[in-house]
């Protein structure tokens, strides 16, 4: 009973519960906190909007988002992934969901930013249905914490609209 | 030395029943185990509720050796969610998140692209020759959790498989000279 592996085996099992406790606790801790993101992005130009050679459209724009994402970092939180992406509905596809833009939040530091980039990825439809098209611009996130449960959400900008000929 | 000379009486002086007594308590342990897991297969509706991490590919969030929790549900496959998909021909899942999709309205067929956060370009090198898109039924879970570090135990025991076999002679020999 007061072997060196009965003591092994009791110290190593109790660290296991207690961590895995400890974890479960610290996840719970997140559902405490207070979460009020802000962003606002605005179509800078158009720049191309154009057929491609096999038939499908390509927009390529340029963005200015801004954000505030402060308010969803947490003592658990190691980084928050943010992405803009442009959702529209054609008569092809019920729902076009494509990310134009991402970048990862280390830090709280980083989560109140502004930036003005093209398109990092390209806007492509599966056909083309483009011109004209009236679309969402949603920025999502996703809290990945340092241990436990991952959270996302997003707030839906509409109102955007792409141009009614090919230029 | 005077432990081995011990560790060998004791084997010498086991019972019949008392082997058979400890062989099933050892089975227990193993069908328990085993029922836990299948237990988590139904509950989360994939095939492999927890995986490991293996590449880089979706750093800093998500390092190797680091354990993911999955769920599959009969919601809609959409953006910026993280699946774990397997690709015709290769039988490692990979993990990463989905970048791009195209529902069709009625059939509820979807298009799907994926992309490692901390890869330059999107997943379409890694899917089968002339794969654009993937489909619903490549797709095994989301990752709704995860937790760090614990997943090297596996990635050890798979890339040094001496390893595993110590430590199941190990446990093998524990059981064996245990005296209740």
């Amino acid at each position: 009973m007061h072997s060196f592996g009965y003591r092994a085996n009791a110290l190593l099992t109790f660290s296991v519960t207690a961590l895995a406790f400890i974890c479960a606790i610290a996840s719970f801790s997140d559902k405490f906190s207070n979460q009020n993101p802000s962003a606002e992005i605005q179509i800078l130009n158009i720049n191309r909007l154009k057929k491609q050679s096999y038939g499908n459209d390509e927009v390529s724009l340029t963005l200015d988002i801004s954000a505030d994402l402060q308010s969803l970092f947490t003592w658990n939180t190691k980084q928050v992934f943010a992405f803009v992406a442009a959702e529209y509905e054609t008569s092809k596809n019920s729902l076009n969901q494509v990310s134009l833009w991402d970048v990862i939040i280390p830090d709280k530091e980083h989560a109140k930013f502004r930036i003005q980039t093209s398109n990092k990825y390209r806007f492509i439809d599966q056909g083309h249905n483009l011109r004209g098209r009236e679309f969402n611009l949603t920025l999502h996130w996703h809290v990945m914490p340092k241990t436990g449960k991952m959270l996302a959400d997003k707030i839906v900008m509409p109102g955007y609209s792409l141009p009614d000929a090919y230029k | 030395m005077g432990w081995i000379g011990e560790t060998i009486d004791s084997i010498k002086s086991i019972q019949i029943r008392q082997l058979l007594t400890q062989a099933i308590s050892l089975g227990m342990i193993v069908t328990s185990a085993l029922i836990i897991w299948k237990t988590l297969m139904c509950v989360t509706g994939s095939e492999s509720p927890v995986v490991v991490v293996l590449s880089g590919s979706m750093e800093p969030g998500f390092k190797r050796g680091d354990i993911l929790f999955l769920h599959m549900s009969k919601d809609p496959i959409r953006a910026g969610e993280i699946v774990v998909f397997n690709v015709d021909g290769r039988d490692i899942p990979i993990v990463h998140r989905v970048i791009k999709v195209h529902e069709r309205e009625n059939t509820g067929d979807v298009d799907v692209l994926t992309k490692g956060d901390n890869n330059y370009g999107d997943d379409r090198l890694l899917y089968a020759e002339g794969q654009q898109w993937l489909h619903r039924h490549h797709i095994m879970g989301r990752a709704v959790g995860f937790l760090p570090y614990v997943g090297w135990v596996t990635i050890i025991m798979t890339e040094k498989p001496i390893i595993k076999y110590i430590l199941i002679g190990a446990l093998g020999l524990l059981v064996i000279t245990s005296k209740d």
